[in-house]
């Protein structure tokens, strides 16, 4: 006997499946080779808060409705992140990698997945008090046009950079963080001066190439919402985009451990999962 | 109570057992966790409610207790025979093939980790193979997801309230469902007795 529900999960994962690949061939937009179970979650999701029964509803709005795949857009995309999430990964930036990549001229950075770019300031930050910004250009990307508008604005809500202070002071920050915004009502604004050292474009893990050659990459808990096949695209990206003993730095729970295109780059910080270009 | 339920594991053994657990949570695992079989034979993989910006200390905790090894759940691996704990911050879920997999999407019941996403995800891939156990708390987290598993055809089975340290969280699920109810020790020896007739 056949438990009730387990069908009926079947037929969702068909759904899902035929809905991404309409995604894709529609829009472009490649959710293919994303892990599967947050996937479903999201799509689940989105599917009670349009009031639709049905994924395949879904699909047939999406294809037709161009706006309504826009909203979907952004309930699939990797979700907003913290100022200074996991100050220990700030820490050793600052302390590790940042002063060995001062011997450069001039610096690029890489920050993928950058969402709506929390992490996008607190780099800008963290180059700014060593000195490097003036002469560092971040480059931005996500493929969620949306966030990338928000990330732009650089205006977040007073409530979310409250646990900022403490992250920050967490990674070593020493300033004073009213040097960095400022506020308006229950808004704050980030300064220009780390604005303009920023360039945000739209580019896909899943579909577009190497853009830049960079000393520093940094995706942080973007690649566990990606499969392995996804994974080791990604992973051969992000060495293609670094200089010879550049640096990724990647989320604290995720590893590169097994992966083949993980071959040519060494762990420097297992604590703060930072890793280097051999050659 | 505890050979009727080694029975009913028996007759439809699980390949996974999911826990959650809030409020509470260190007595409750305290009594479980010792009492588990050395060969558990399936992996466990637990969600507690911790702070999310605290490393969590869970899997060191229970080890010198527990007869099966604990380690703190990663991404993308195919879990064996241990002990899993989710990591602070992070959701656990379980993929269609069995591996884990970690998500740092909103939280849920303000919960990240939630046990409903570990749950949902674990009836939604291995269905009526689940073993979930929802133990003592103070939050609604799980009841929905426990409700999932039972649908799909899984053992549920719940600490039963008057034993929990705070027990809004099982009284909430079996609310929803009328779950087998145990205290957490004899949930373990059930566990052990299941292996026992295995063997």
């Amino acid at each position: 006997m056949t438990a009730p529900g387990v069908a009926d999960d079947h037929v969702v994962d068909l759904e899902i499946e035929l809905l991404l690949e309409a995604i894709w061939r529609r829009y472009s937009y490649d959710f293919r080779h994303y892990a599967r179970a947050s996937m479903r979650r999201r799509v689940l999701g989105a599917m009670r808060r349009l009031h639709l029964a049905r994924v395949s509803l879904l699909q047939d709005g999406i294809l037709r409705d161009p706006a309504l795949f826009t909203q979907l857009l952004t309930q699939l995309s990797v979700p907003v992140s913290d100022f200074f999430r996991d100050p220990p990964y700030f820490q050793a930036l600052r302390q590790q990698v940042l002063p060995l990549l001062a011997t450069y001229p001039s610096l690029k950075v890489w920050v993928a997945g950058c969402s709506t770019g929390e992490e996008v300031y607190s780099l800008a930050i963290l180059l700014e008090e060593l000195g490097l910004l003036d002469r560092t250009l971040i480059y931005a990307t996500d493929i969620n046009p949306e966030a990338l508008r928000t990330a732009e604005a650089a205006v977040y809500p007073q409530a979310r950079v409250q646990g900022f202070s403490r992250n920050y002071q967490a990674s070593g920050g020493s300033a004073s963080l009213g040097d960095y915004y400022t506020a308006a009502y229950d808004r704050v604004v980030f300064d220009r001066r780390l604005r303009n050292r920023v360039t945000f474009s739209d580019h896909s893990l899943a579909t577009d190439a190497v853009f830049a050659e960079v000393q520093l990459v940094s995706c942080r808990n973007v690649l566990i919402y990606f499969d392995r096949q996804l994974q080791e695209r990604a992973i051969e990206l992000f060495h293609d985009s670094l200089v010879p003993r550049g640096f990724l730095g990647i989320g604290s729970r995720e590893s590169l451990h097994g992966y083949k295109s993980a071959g040519a780059l060494e762990l420097v910080s297992r604590e703060s999962r930072i890793y280097r270009r051999l050659t | 109570m505890i050979h009727e339920l080694a029975r009913a594991l028996r007759e439809r053994p699980p390949t996974l057992i999911v826990v959650g657990a809030s409020a509470g949570a260190v007595e409750a695992l305290g009594q479980l966790l010792p009492a588990l079989p050395a060969g558990l034979g399936v992996p466990m993989l637990i969600v507690v409610h911790v702070p999310p910006d605290r490393r969590s200390a869970l899997p060191e905790l229970f080890a010198p207790s527990c007869a099966v090894s604990t380690l703190e759940a990663e991404d993308k691996t195919m879990p064996d025979a241990r002990v899993y704990f989710a990591p602070p911050d992070y959701h656990l879920l379980v993929e269609r093939d069995g591996s884990l997999a970690l998500s740092v999407d909103e939280p849920v019941h303000h919960s990240r980790p939630s046990i409903d996403v570990l749950f949902e995800s674990a009836a939604e891939a291995v269905g009526s193979g689940t073993l979930g156990i929802l133990l003592s708390g103070a939050s609604h987290d799980g009841a929905e997801g426990l409700r999932r598993i039972h649908v799909a055809g899984g053992h549920t089975w719940v600490q039963s309230p008057e034993t929990a340290q705070v027990g809004v969280m099982p009284r909430a699920a079996l609310a929803l469902v009328d779950h087998v109810t145990l205290d957490p020790r004899s949930m373990g020896h059930a566990l052990a007795a299941w292996r026992q007739l295995h063997a």
